[in-house]
């Protein structure tokens, strides 16, 4: 079977580093954390006080008063990245084929916001059920699809997709699995997520995955250092313009980088805890590989999963050894999430981003906030420590991982005319 | 203005995003106010839980206007 080529032609940004692409990836490349005291909600009894938030926003410079009122933050975070990957895409509306254009999504949660704050309401009540009309539209994870197809018309394949924190990237696969089969030529596809709420901070905390150091928040999300303790939670959106590269070639547009393979395995496990061989994690990356027709020695930047577990990162880079080889000690390994703390069902768009900047800039962005080797790992990977290094990347692989034994792995390579 | 009618204009201009000077007593909710049908639910629930009383479903499809629900209230509220 012939299968088509997809393409990058779009990106937007609404990161904790960053609220533009340009931003987030200044962001990136200085090695700037977006990690600072909680100032959604009063954390002052939370064992984790601090998260990555979203900074300096105001959403009604974007969406209507009235229209943002009917969304939880997770789709007016999708809704204003999606803007900004709309416009840098160029693509004309009056022009397109709107049957042929979809949006798949990914969120892990979805609205938790407007689930905590409306059954607080009815708990805080007599018992008189007196839920809000918006109250499940607002919630489920879907509707920031529904938006989306509805503000720009499109009207081919619309879903979301929900895999904790692979959803961002198994939309991306998903969009780019529709084009390949020809059922679609564009997409716009990412991820958005909002859950620095009591209830998620609070249920993350319970769950003892998050990082407890309140008194140094910026050095707080730290993968591969041997003080870890968890992971910093983040929020917002990363959101792609994916095309086929002949739809793309005939409207002019500007290509940042191809979509060549995706990967998405189940470990099979347990519900949280990492497969202690990364069998999953290396299953994900060879099939991205075999799927994209690529050799392990054609990489040459992983972008990790790496969210700054104790178990997870040194499960995961047993993982990239096992695939790489030799070759693994000639790749440049980095976790953004250092700087940008986990945004769930965001992390894979806004790490395919990075990704993709990286091949088209020709700069690896690093992985902050090392101080003390981990044994465990083997010294001889260049893990990008601390500063951004400068190299030529022919293709970046991107790892996203979520709770459930979820993996999933995309490849972008440099564009070939 | 009676008290009634200036808190039930507020409630409409704040959920439905209008200017005070189109929420008219003959305004109607759905054909001049650019509500659809969960706006006007969100609505009524905000009138009962702004005067404390419970509105039944039968008497709260009667509400269409400003003005119906100006009359409903102050007929209603003690």
């Amino acid at each position: 079977m012939n299968l088509r080529r997809v393409v990058v032609t779009g990106l937007g940004a609404l990161t904790p580093i960053g609220n533009t692409v340009p931003e987030f990836w200044d962001g990136l490349s200085n090695g700037v954390s977006g990690a600072a005291p909680i100032t959604r909600f009063d954390a002052s009894l939370f064992k984790t006080q601090f998260a990555c938030e979203v900074k300096n926003l105001n959403v009604e410079d974007f969406i209507d008063r009235k229209e943002a009122r009917k969304m939880d933050p997770f789709t007016q975070y999708a809704m204003i990245a999606v803007d900004e990957a709309m416009k840098d895409s160029g693509l004309d509306l009056e022009k397109t084929n709107l049957h042929r254009a979809g949006v798949i999504w990914g969120s892990g949660i979805g609205g938790l916001k407007t689930f905590q704050d409306e059954v607080v309401d009815f708990a805080n009540g007599d018992g008189t059920p007196r839920f809000n009309p918006f109250f499940i539209p607002k919630m489920i994870a879907d509707i920031s699809a529904g938006f989306l197809s509805i503000k720009y018309g499109f009207k081919g394949p619309n879903f979301v997709t929900v895999s904790a924190c692979a959803s961002g990237t198994n939309a991306l696969i998903d969009a780019f699995n529709y084009i390949r089969l020809g059922k679609a030529d564009i997409f716009i596809s990412g991820g958005s997520e909002a859950a620095v709420t009591e209830a998620g901070i609070g249920g993350f905390n319970a769950m003892k995955a998050l990082s407890q150091r309140n008194e140094d928040p910026k050095t707080a999300s730290r993968p591969f250092d041997n003080d870890r303790d968890g992971f910093v939670l983040g929020e917002g959106a990363g959101a792609l313009i994916l095309e086929e590269y002949e739809h793309a070639k005939a409207r002019g547009a500007k290509i940042y980088a191809e979509l060549v393979g995706g990967g998405m395995t189940a470990d099979a496990h347990h519900i949280t805890a990492p497969h202690p061989e990364g069998e999953g994690a290396a299953n994900v990356m060879k099939f991205a590989l075999e799927d994209a027709g690529l050799t392990p020695e054609d990489i040459d930047y992983v972008n990790v999963h790496g969210t700054s577990t104790p178990l997870g990162d040194v499960s995961e880079v047993k993982a990239i050894q096992k695939v790489f080889g030799e070759h693994a000690y000639k790749l440049n390994i980095s976790s953004t999430k250092s700087m940008t703390g986990h945004l769930l069902g965001a992390a894979g768009a806004i790490e395919a981003i990075a990704s993709i900047l990286s091949v088209k800039n020709g700069l690896v962005p690093p992985t902050i906030n090392h101080f003390t080797d981990d044994e465990n790992l083997d010294s001889k990977l260049n893990l990008t420590f601390n500063k951004a290094q400068k190299r030529e990347v022919r293709a970046a692989l991107s790892n996203t991982f979520g709770f459930g034994g979820h993996n999933c792995s995309i490849i972008f390579k440099k564009i070939d005319e | 203005m009676s008290e009634i009618a200036q808190k039930v204009k507020a409630i409409i201009v704040d959920k439905l995003g209008v200017e005070e000077s189109e929420v008219t007593t003959e305004a109607s909710f759905t054909n001049d106010l650019g509500a659809d049908s969960l706006d006007t639910v969100e609505l009524i629930m905000e009138f009962e839980k702004e005067f404390n009383i419970s509105i039944p479903d039968d008497q709260a499809e009667q509400i269409g206007t400003v003005g119906q629900a100006i009359s409903y209230l102050e007929a209603n509220v003690k």
